[in-house]
């Protein structure tokens, strides 16, 4: 019954109690958004690669070589000579190896030269595959195959031309050799989907009549003569190695670190991973711990609701101590009612966050390639709730207490 | 005062009525003298010990705002039953007395279902007799309950709480700043002579 009257009592006062729920549930909305938001590109972050045990590049930093070779961030600063590559791929702990060659760029996206084993062996999000979603893997010399954002973005199709610019953001473009699309890659959600595809013999082939990052001056080779030529790469920007066995892993990158006739290195994707989310890792705690604060904020301002309903409830009080109810109760009924708005805040807030998050997925997806899942509450958000909820109790002690000593001095008799 | 007694406690605004009842309810105690209610001095209770005995021997009639506004009429009549475990033994199926009580009381039987606000002030002083009496505490106190009802209500108010006090055996303690109303009662005391008692006595 002491239960019904407090929430008789709630409704009673609609409006403001209404208010600081909605303040609640927007700031645990917010909350729960960020850790989700959180969660979810740390997953997809890890989802990026999977399958592949060394990144090989020149040597470097091991962030900086996963995020230009996986991520398309920043650049190399050197290549990686074809003869070390080949001296790799001929080690027998070496099951596959995919070299990556970067540098040249198509619009705002970035072109990357590789060979079909590139389709076989990168995975992402737990071991999946590449696939077409139009077209087919590259055949010819001057094929293409586009990520799903490229084709989105620009506008392509299966058959359209494009050409291919040196460099990224140059206004000199390989005009003479332009590319056929072959095909369009389904939705990955990793960088993969901003990438253009060609072959490593393509991206020497646009070469051919280049000298040090420069066209040579009035020199065209026609595109029949550059089919006959040797299109071997000299050099390449990374590859991708996987190992026989798992056990080799370590050896193998030790080897390639030591390897003597070129400076390289090789790095686990899952430990480079790691040290980035390292770094990203303190934005990410000050947003978690700034949305914290939004939380506090509302509870406070539940604290001040209270406060300021206190002098126009001491009739109320007086009435329950006529009646026999100790200061405790009136304690106790003041503390009841400051969880039951933080509970009916915190799982408005859950509810909004769960149909905020239904209409925007698809929105976040396509703008951020973050794919949040909308999943039951997990066992961490219920313990969001109960937080919430027993803080809800501890601020809510301060007006209490002072309810508490109003009605020990006033009694049954309100003196105004 | 004996059982069943009624008495009229005589005063005008802040001759000190309203101390006395909160010491005989024992939300206050007093510094000196003693405050025995039911054969019990109030001053060997403890605070809490207090409270559960204003809720069992106590039924309290306000001047006005008697109600939770917000509870309904049955909430409301219930209300003390819930700190009174004694009290809730006697009145038996609750709910029933309560619609018993509101009926002798003159108040349709639908309105136990309605809020406390929706009521008139007659009715809300009658839905707080019948909170009063719920349970029979032996001694019900009324803090000027027919200030805020016209001369007519009035009457017919003091008919029905005389009758209904009657009828549970309690005794009857009004406060009140109207000697009209003295010829009613089996005894009336005024306040100055209980101040001019304590004055003569220190």
């Amino acid at each position: 019954m002491i239960l019904r009257l407090a929430i008789a009592s709630l409704f009673a006062r609609a409006l403001t109690v209404g208010m600081t729920i909605l303040a609640i549930a927007l700031s645990v909305a917010l909350f729960l958004g960020v850790e989700k938001v959180r969660t979810g590109a740390k997953e997809s972050f890890a989802d990026t690669i999977s399958g592949t045990d060394l990144i090989v590049g020149a040597r470097s930093g091991s962030v900086q070589l996963l995020l230009y070779s996986v991520f398309r961030i920043g650049n190399a600063t050197n290549n990686v000579s074809w003869e070390s590559y080949q001296d790799i791929a001929a080690r027998p702990d070496v099951e596959w190896i995919v070299p990556i060659s970067l540098g040249d760029s198509h619009r705002q996206f970035r072109v990357m030269g590789t060979t079909r084993a590139f389709f076989d062996h990168y995975k992402y999000r737990q071991g999946r595959s590449l696939e077409t979603a139009d077209g087919v893997i590259m055949d010819d010399l001057f094929d293409t195959v586009i990520g799903a954002d490229v084709a989105a973005t620009l506008g392509y199709s299966v058959g359209d031309p494009i050409v291919v610019a040196h460099g990224l953001a140059s206004f000199s473009e390989h005009k003479n050799q332009p590319f056929r699309i072959s095909g369009i890659l389904a939705k990955t959600g990793t960088p993969v989907d901003r990438t253009v595809i060609v072959s490593v013999e393509a991206i020497e082939a646009i070469h051919v009549d280049w000298r040090s990052g420069a066209q040579i001056p009035g020199q065209v080779t026609p595109v029949d003569v550059i089919r006959q030529m040797d299109l071997t790469p000299k050099a390449i920007t990374a590859a991708l190695v996987g190992v026989e066995s798992p056990l080799q892993t370590f050896a193998l990158q030790r080897a390639i670190n030591e390897y003597r006739q070129e400076p390289l290195l090789a790095v686990l994707p899952g430990v480079a991973l790691q040290e980035l989310w390292g770094i990203v890792g303190i934005a990410e705690t000050a947003l978690l711990a700034v949305s914290a604060m939004v939380v506090v904020t509302a509870l406070i301002g539940m604290m001040a609701t209270i406060f300021s309903s206190l002098n126009e409830r001491r009739r109320e009080m007086a009435i329950f101590r006529a009646m026999g109810a100790r200061p405790t109760t009136i304690l106790g009924l003041l503390v009841l009612e400051a969880m039951l708005m933080a509970a009916l805040g915190a799982l408005l807030g859950l509810a909004l966050l769960y149909a905020g998050l239904s209409v925007a997925q698809p929105m976040i997806d396509s703008a951020f390639g973050l794919w949040l899942p909308v999943t039951a509450p997990s066992l961490q958000e219920l313990w969001v709730i109960l937080v919430v909820v027993g803080a809800g109790a501890i601020v809510s002690m301060v007006p209490a207490l002072r309810a508490y000593r109003m009605s020990l001095a006033d009694g049954m008799m309100v003196r105004s | 005062m004996d059982a069943g007694e009624t008495v009229l406690l005589l005063g005008e605004s802040g001759s000190g009525k309203s101390t006395l009842l909160s010491l005989i309810c024992g939300t206050m105690l007093s510094d000196t003298g003693r405050v025995n209610i039911a054969g019990q001095d109030l001053a060997t209770l403890s605070s809490s010990a207090r409270d559960r005995f204003r809720a069992e021997q106590i039924g309290v009639i306000f001047q006005q705002f008697n109600l939770l506004p917000f509870g309904t009429v049955v909430d409301n009549i219930l209300l003390p039953l819930r700190f009174a475990p004694e009290r809730r033994k006697r009145a038996g199926d609750a709910r029933a007395t309560a619609a018993t009580l509101c009926t002798a009381l003159g108040l349709p039987a639908e309105i136990l279902a309605h809020r406390a606000n929706t009521l008139s002030v007659g009715q809300q002083q009658r839905v707080a007799v019948a909170r009063a009496l719920i349970g029979q505490p032996p001694l019900i106190i009324a803090d000027e309950p027919t200030s805020a009802l016209d001369a007519d209500s009035q009457a017919a108010f003091l008919d029905l709480l005389f009758q209904q006090t009657a009828a549970n055996e309690a005794s009857l303690l009004m406060v009140s700043h109207d000697p009209r109303l003295a010829e009613r009662f089996d005894r009336v005391v005024r306040m100055e002579d209980i101040a001019r008692i304590d004055r003569a006595a220190a």
